[in-house]
């Protein structure tokens, strides 16, 4: 189904940011006003994405709109047979909903930074980064093949290496970037490996080819073992872009960069990223596949969020709860909460960006401080930041009338529901543990930031509210972070349309007996294909949707009551101060200092990883001088002895020999420079000579 | 006298030819050489569009005569041009006396 | 012998006679009226072949162009005012020597080859015929040969004003 509108809207969408890019770039040194135009840009795209919603929500709300084109034909290619690659758009609810958000952040992200890059020395290369990380996303979200999802990927990947690193000169900033790059890198490789794993094996890239093959059941090299070693492999992907465990190491390092880079990148939009590919492959992931991400989204919820617990800087603290919250909508997917897990996705890129750029907005006003234990009352100084970052927190604690109440509760309840059918109550466990620390830590960091005593009186009183141009996003988040735009009852999410009718669990094609069991479809799998449209959704069994039933109500009762117990000891602690903290810390010294320095990965990483290399390289260092060298040594000596027999050899025989055929030569040109006049029509008469003689020869 | 047919064209055409590269050979003014080029091409046309007519080609032939003048005319101006060069550097244009390839 | 031989052998004279002047005439200017006559021979042979289109345009390209060109390089590199256009010979004896072994030898081929001729009718007009292939066939030939003037116009240009 193809659709002249939808593709030609989606296609601006796509290259607007790209053209802003190039134009901002070029001309940037040259024309000072020239954001301007970007900015320009980025409301057009915006627009854009609107309107691809609205029609596509509107008009074809449950067809998949499609448009490809064969890019290269390789033909007949010995031993894999016919060959293409196709390049292509998939538009369908997830796309345009994941691009309005991009889209609606990134010109959010756009406004509020008119105000806080300004002064800065390349204010519009700046500008030109953001243009380009717009385009390279939407590029992710609008493919429909593996190829392109990986370009695009890479894009990313760049654009926030060259974001992250925007304050170069900061040693700091650029170790982060190369760090985020080269972590990411770990996780690529294993995508790439998947890619071409799936390549290899059905010779095309596009999704839906690859899904109706698998459903056929043509599996990678026959087994399914590999089918799930695939699904791991792309996940891998994920798990460096979107920071899991235990890949996560690079995205506090990415709080280098300017804030409202970290909103846009590092917690809306580019670390969702992740957990898109994972959405997109979805139908292809195995049991197996899906309990491996269960675990790693459990562990990436768990140990961020005991890390944020005690952390002082205000976006490092940020930087691990969005971990712990792509955690959480990893290990949704992972057991089988699909769409409360996209629908976490969308709610948590509103509401984190909002944290990101309201805590943008306190840096801002206190001239690039971070440390929350310097801030302190600034609730009167900026109302309105705090009004807003009250709201995020209390979204992201999961409190009911937020959007994040909604979205939170829906994935611990799919988890208490996997739970009750599978046995494994592990996953809802640290779920609720994990929303609890949640509650907490953000209330920390809200006491701390805006309520008590200013604990530096010098910067406090230079603090200010914001202007305009970073108000306006605060507000427009904070309202996007309210339940109503997503539906009508608080405490019921599937009543509105968001989760009713536009995010679909799509139809899983991977053999019944790899799938978890209340996945499997009651209709044998050969029928599936032909029988059951493509855009239905996973036939859950009936056991499943009670169980999801069952645990609504007490989910929701415990979620609640967990984050008002955080809260509660997070006023206890810091507002009301009933409890000497410094003193509890001291008790549980063990446990505070492993939470403190993170768990020791960057320190663990280093000894292991670069201190191994080292190791090698000196262990190889040692075998290049002692015995490579030794037998080059030993070469050279025994080269020696018999070039000088050689040699003689050289001087008397050959050299007697090239004399004798220089002199030859020599006589001979003697006679031939006789013929070479320099005239042409001189070798015209010989060529007409020549050619006489030759068609006497052969005629 | 037979009757006119391909062999009677083929011979002109052979006469054209060699009186051309006799030309190309002999005269010593640049220019001349050039006559004699224009005067072999015309001789490859005169094939082109005899076996065309004689061989069933159909119109094929008479395009690729067609192709060859404008050829020949691009040949033409850059010649000259080369000529008009040669002229600046040597103060002649007698080809006997540029023998600069020798060296 | 009917009158088609007669006026075939009256341009082949024409050609073959006008061309041999152009190739033996010691005044320069008047080698470039010899080869007008060629041109013109030649270009009666090819309306003897059916070819009026292609004569046409020997007609105006070779007579109203190519050879205007010659007649101006011949001005341009002669000293007009010294009546000095005349040109000498080199090396003939040799030259017609060879050639006159070439002519042989390709003579003898062409008339001892046994040419699979078939006697077509003659074409009536060629005209459209040729535009329809320039157009189809050769399209990408004939856009080819205008890149290939365009060149040749701004290199002889940009050459001939160093």
């Amino acid at each position: 189904m193809t659709d002249p509108l939808i593709i030609n809207l989606a296609l601006m969408i796509l290259f607007l940011p790209l053209l802003g890019f190039v134009v901002t770039l070029l001309l940037g040194k040259r024309i000072k006003a020239i954001y301007i135009f970007e900015l320009f840009i980025i409301i057009l795209t915006f627009i854009g994405a609107v309107a691809l919603a609205f029609v596509k929500l509107n008009y074809y709300q449950n067809t998949d709109i499609v448009s490809q084109f064969t890019w290269i034909n390789f033909g007949n290619v010995p031993l894999l047979g016919q060959t293409s690659i196709d390049l292509g758009f998939l538009i369908d609810n997830i796309a345009v909903l994941m691009m309005f958000v991009v889209a609606l952040i990134s010109m959010l992200v756009h406004i509020f930074s008119i105000a806080y890059m300004k002064g800065d020395k390349l204010y519009n290369r700046y500008f030109a980064y953001l243009g380009i990380f717009t385009f390279s996303m939407t590029g992710i979200v609008f493919t429909h093949n593996m190829l392109m999802i990986y370009i695009f990927w890479e894009l990313v990947g760049l654009s926030s290496y060259l974001l992250i690193g925007f304050w170069f000169e900061k040693k700091s900033a650029s170790d982060a970037g190369k760090k985020a790059f080269i972590v990411n890198r770990v996780g690529d490789l294993g995508m790439l490996a998947g890619i071409l794993i799936l390549y290899t094996t059905y010779h095309t890239f596009t999704f839906s080819q690859i899904f109706a093959q698998i459903s056929a059941g043509h599996l990678p090299f026959n087994s399914e073992f590999w089918l799930t070693v695939t699904g791991i492999l792309i996940f891998c992907g994920a798990i460096g872009k979107s920071a899991q465990f235990p890949l996560h190491v690079w995205l506090p390092d990415a709080m280098e960069g300017p804030t409202p880079v970290s909103a846009l990148i590092h917690a809306a939009t580019m670390v969702a990223a992740g957990v898109f590919l994972i959405v997109r492959v979805y139908p292809l992931l195995t049991g197996g596949a899906l309990m491996f991400i269960a675990v790693i989204g459990m562990l990436s919820a768990f140990i961020p969020a005991t890390i944020a617990l005690t952390q002082n800087d205000i976006k490092k603290v940020l930087a691990y709860s969005t971990i712990s919250q792509l955690g959480y909508m990893v290990m949704g997917l992972g057991v089988g909460a699909y769409k409360f897990a996209f629908f976490h996705l969308i709610t948590h890129a509103f509401f984190k960006a909002l944290l990101f750029l309201a805590a943008g907005s306190v840096i801002h006003s206190m001239h690039h401080e971070q440390d929350i234990t310097k801030m302190g009352g600034l609730r009167k100084k900026m109302p309105l930041t705090y009004t807003t970052f009250l709201i995020a927190s209390l979204a992201i604690s999961g409190i009911p009338l937020t959007s994040g109440f909604l979205s939170k509760d829906g994935i611990l309840q799919g988890s208490f529901a996997f739970g009750s059918l599978t046995g494994y109550w592990i996953f809802g466990f640290v779920g609720f543990l994990v929303a609890m620390m949640t509650a907490f830590y953000m209330f920390r960091l809200l006491i701390l930031t805006f309520h008590g005593k200013p604990r530096d009186q010098h910067k406090y009183d230079h603090a200010h509210e914001s202007s305009f141009s970073m108000a306006m996003p605060l507000v427009v988040l904070a309202a996007l972070s309210i339940f109503i735009w997503y539906t009508p009852n608080p405490f019921n999410p599937e009543q509105g349309a968001i989760l009713s009718n536009w995010i679909k669990a799509p139809q899983l094609v991977t053999p019944q007996d790899t799938r978890y069991n209340f996945m499997k479809s009651d209709i044998p799998a050969g029928t599936v294909t032909s029988t059951v449209p493509e855009n239905s959704e996973i036939m859950y069994s009936e056991s499943y949707t009670e169980a999801l039933h069952q645990a609504h109500i007490p989910a929701m009762l415990l979620s609640l009551v967990l984050a008002g117990l955080g809260i509660l000891i997070a006023f206890i602690f810091y507002q009301w101060k009933k409890v000497d903290v410094d003193k509890l810390a001291n008790s549980i010294k063990p446990l505070y200092n492993l939470s403190y320095n993170k768990w020791y990965f960057d320190e663990i990483y280093d000894a292991v990883f670069v201190g191994g290399t080292l190791f090698l390289s000196k262990i190889l260092s040692w075998f290049d001088i002692n015995i490579i060298d030794g037998i080059v040594n030993g070469s050279a000596t025994l080269t020696r002895t018999v070039s000088t027999f050689t040699g003689r050899f050289d001087n008397i025989v050959v050299d007697g020999f090239v004399n004798f055929i220089a002199y030859l030569s020599g006589f001979i040109g003697l006679i031939f420079r006789r013929f070479q006049t320099g005239k042409v029509q001189t070798y015209i008469v010989f060529v007409v000579f020549s050619i006489v003689i030759l068609l006497f020869i052969f005629k | 006298m037979m009757q006119v047919g391909l062999n009677h064209f083929l011979v002109v055409s052979t006469a054209l030819f060699s009186l051309g590269i006799f030309g190309i050979v002999t005269r010593r003014n640049a220019v001349m050489v050039l006559m004699g080029i224009e005067l072999i091409l015309n001789s490859a046309n005169i094939n082109f569009i005899a076996f065309a007519r004689f061989g069933n080609f159909g119109l094929q032939g008479q395009v690729m005569a067609l192709f060859v003048i404008i050829l020949a005319a691009a040949e033409a101006a850059i010649a000259l041009a080369i000529v008009l060069n040669i002229y600046k550097t040597f103060s002649t244009v007698n080809v006997d006396e540029i023998d600069t390839l020798k060296d | 012998m009917n009158i088609y031989d007669i006026v075939f052998y009256l341009f082949a004279a024409i050609t073959v006679l006008s061309a041999f002047f152009v190739v033996t005439t010691r005044n320069i200017v008047y080698s470039a009226y010899y080869l007008l006559f060629t041109f013109f021979g030649v270009a009666g042979i090819y309306v003897l072949l059916g070819a009026d289109f292609i004569a046409m345009v020997q007609l105006i390209v070779y007579v109203g162009g190519i050879l205007i060109l010659l007649l101006f390089g011949v001005m341009l590199t002669n000293k007009i005012t010294n009546v000095e256009i005349k040109t000498g010979s080199v090396q003939t004896i040799p030259a017609a020597v060879g050639v006159a072994l070439l002519a042989g030898i390709l003579m003898a081929s062409m008339l001892n080859t046994k040419w699979r001729s078939v006697e077509t009718a003659m074409p009536s007009a060629t005209t459209q015929g040729i535009g329809m292939l320039l157009i189809q066939q050769y399209a990408i030939v004939f856009e080819l040969l205008g890149i290939l003037l365009l060149i040749a116009l701004i290199g002889a240009a940009s050459m001939a004003r160093k």
